[in-house]
């Protein structure tokens, strides 16, 4: 596969234009990520209520990949209940570790199938996973404290 | 006399194909390619005198001692030093950072102070972090300027060396900027305190002619897989009075006189610093390395450096949308050229470089606090050796024009 064919369209578009960038209040838990071997960086908030994710909003610095790969998540969970947007965590990490040996599921992953190229090229897998990783982590310390409130 | 095209014969690999391309190798200043002369030196050694050095009494143990003891000596010839027993073979640089800063911190106590720099690889910070933790000394460091030189002004105002440094650790050629700094000045202004001068040598001694007398330091590390040679080998250099006086670093064999179970005495410089079995092969290895470089001529290679160093500079100016980070003038600068591009990633770069056969590095490059110093994230960087053509240098730049307009979008996909 082509380098080029790795840069979708989609990726290149979300690059240029992120979504649901920036940081916003009020939020329940926020995580900050970093990536040692490239140096991006990722802070990312969650604003849950009543197991369904209001907002994700974040401040990042990456690569193409990983800031593509955190706008289209943020489009995809938004809206979404806590424990459907740690399945397609799931789904989009079993993606990125199969070197390009799974099909995905576009009606699950909509535009993060773009990111199947991408698990070819071993050494920008970690790129794609900044935001997801960033997102679980936060959502698990929403649910943490939740069980916390609840004893 | 620099024969280019006879040099690149001596490395199989600048001969390899990437995806189609022919390879455009720009990561030196990471690790440099391997002449055959050396790889073949290494499975000589391996193929037909393997054996362990100093513990082994046969044949075979003499000549694997004759051969490790005469890398030191080729080593220390190399680099000016006054005898073989100031060359102490470590693993990397980074070990021998490390052996500088526990066995000088040694003798840290609270209230001295340790002199490093901001543009330091994470190397010679974080062993100097670590001691100060430890000892309670505390840890100062130069600014640079804008431009990307030691901010010597301000050190002066700030009054950074002074009767509390006890040792001054800083780089001969920053990896990033490649700005060559002034060692003599620096070393003398830390001597005239009474602190100890280290030195990074990282980048300098692979490129330019080393005499440890003319700079003027009391240690100095560097590493073999950067200089034609094997990974696996680091040298800590040091001044024979001051060796004598350091504790050792690891403990094992051959770093000592006497075991006994109450108490051991240790062996004298270098072998007190090098517990356990050595990189032996290695040594042979960078010994060949060596041969390698002085049949050529560290003058040559020094010039050569130069030479590209200039075109690229001079053609990357010329690339749209390119800053370079740190001097753009030739004068005290050696070959390690960090850019940045308009609108595209370092690690983007790398990747649609490394699509059309160009290799260079894209991150902060082991020196986080000086990108942050400088106020980027991360860079790319270009750095050729003795075997760079200036049709790689054009081969780069048109990459990089290529890449600027993939993402930037003027070029359909």
């Amino acid at each position: 596969m082509s380098v080029e064919a790795m840069y979708q369209e989609i990726i290149l578009d979300h690059y240029r234009e992120r979504h649901h960038a920036g940081l916003r209040e009020p939020y329940q838990a926020e995580v900050h990520h970093v990536n040692p071997t490239c140096g991006d960086e990722l802070t990312l908030r969650v604003k849950v209520e009543n197991d369904q994710i209001i907002d994700v909003s974040y401040d990042a610095v990456g690569c193409s990949i990983s800031q593509a790969s955190t706008s289209v998540m943020t489009d995809l969970v938004i809206g979404h209940d806590v424990g459907g947007a740690l399945a397609l965590h799931d789904e989009f990490l079993e993606m990125m570790q199969s070197r390009g040996r799974i099909e995905p599921n576009e009606d699950h992953l909509e535009d993060a199938i773009a990111f199947a190229g991408v698990a070819k090229f071993p050494a920008r897998v970690k790129c794609a996973l900044l935001g997801w990783a960033g997102l679980r982590d936060a959502l698990l310390r929403v649910q943490n404290e939740q069980s916390d409130e609840e004893n | 006399m620099f024969d280019l095209q006879s040099i690149r014969s001596d490395f199989p690999i600048l001969e390899r194909t990437v995806g189609g391309h022919p390879l455009c190798y720009l990561d030196s200043a990471n690790t440099s390619q391997k002449p055959r002369q050396v790889v073949q030196a290494i499975e000589e050694h391996y193929l037909q005198h393997n054996a362990n050095v100093a513990r082994a009494m046969h044949l075979l143990g003499g000549e694997a001692t004759e051969a490790f003891e005469g890398a030191r000596q080729k080593l220390a010839d190399f680099i000016g030093a006054a005898g073989a027993d100031e060359v102490v073979f470590t693993k990397n640089a980074t070990e021998s950072l490390n052996l500088a800063a526990h066995s000088l911190g040694a003798s840290l106590r609270p209230g001295d102070e340790v002199v490093i720099s901001v543009m330091e690889h994470h190397s010679n910070i974080v062993p100097w972090q670590m001691v100060c933790e430890r000892t309670g000394a505390t840890l100062r460091w130069f600014d640079v300027t804008d431009d990307g030189r030691l901010d010597l002004d301000a050190a002066e105002r700030d009054g950074l060396i002074n009767d509390n440094t006890k040792i001054v650790s800083l780089t001969w050629v920053s990896n990033v900027l490649g700005t060559v700094n002034p060692v003599r000045t620096l070393a003398d202004q830390a001597h005239a305190v009474g602190a100890v001068m280290v030195l990074d040598a990282c980048q300098g001694v692979p490129q330019l002619p080393t005499d440890v007398t003319e700079l003027g330091i009391d240690l100095m590390a560097f590493t073999g897989h950067k200089m034609v040679g094997p990974t696996g080998i680091g040298v800590l250099w040091g001044r024979a009075d001051l060796l004598a006086q350091l504790p050792p670093f690891l403990g094992g064999g051959e770093m000592i006189e006497v075991v006994r179970m109450t108490g051991s005495t240790f062996a004298p410089p270098p072998h007190r610093f090098e517990a356990g079995t050595p990189p032996i092969a290695q040594a042979v290895g960078l010994g060949a390395a060596v041969d390698y470089l002085t049949a050529i001529g560290m003058a040559q290679v020094a010039a050569r450096e130069q030479h590209i160093t200039g075109c690229a500079l001079r053609r990357l100016a010329d690339v749209e949308g390119l800053t370079v980070l740190g001097p753009t003038e030739l004068a005290d600068r050696g070959g390690a050229i960090s850019f940045t591009l308009d609108g595209v990633h370092p690690h983007d770069v790398m990747q649609i470089l490394d699509s059309k056969g160009v290799a260079i590095r894209g991150g902060h490059h082991c020196a986080r606090p000086l990108h942050e110093r400088m106020g980027v994230q991360s860079s790319s960087r270009a750095s050729g050796y003795l075997y760079t053509t200036e049709a790689e240098i054009e081969t780069l730049a048109e990459a990089l024009d290529y890449t600027r307009d993939f993402f930037t979008g003027r070029r359909p996909l």
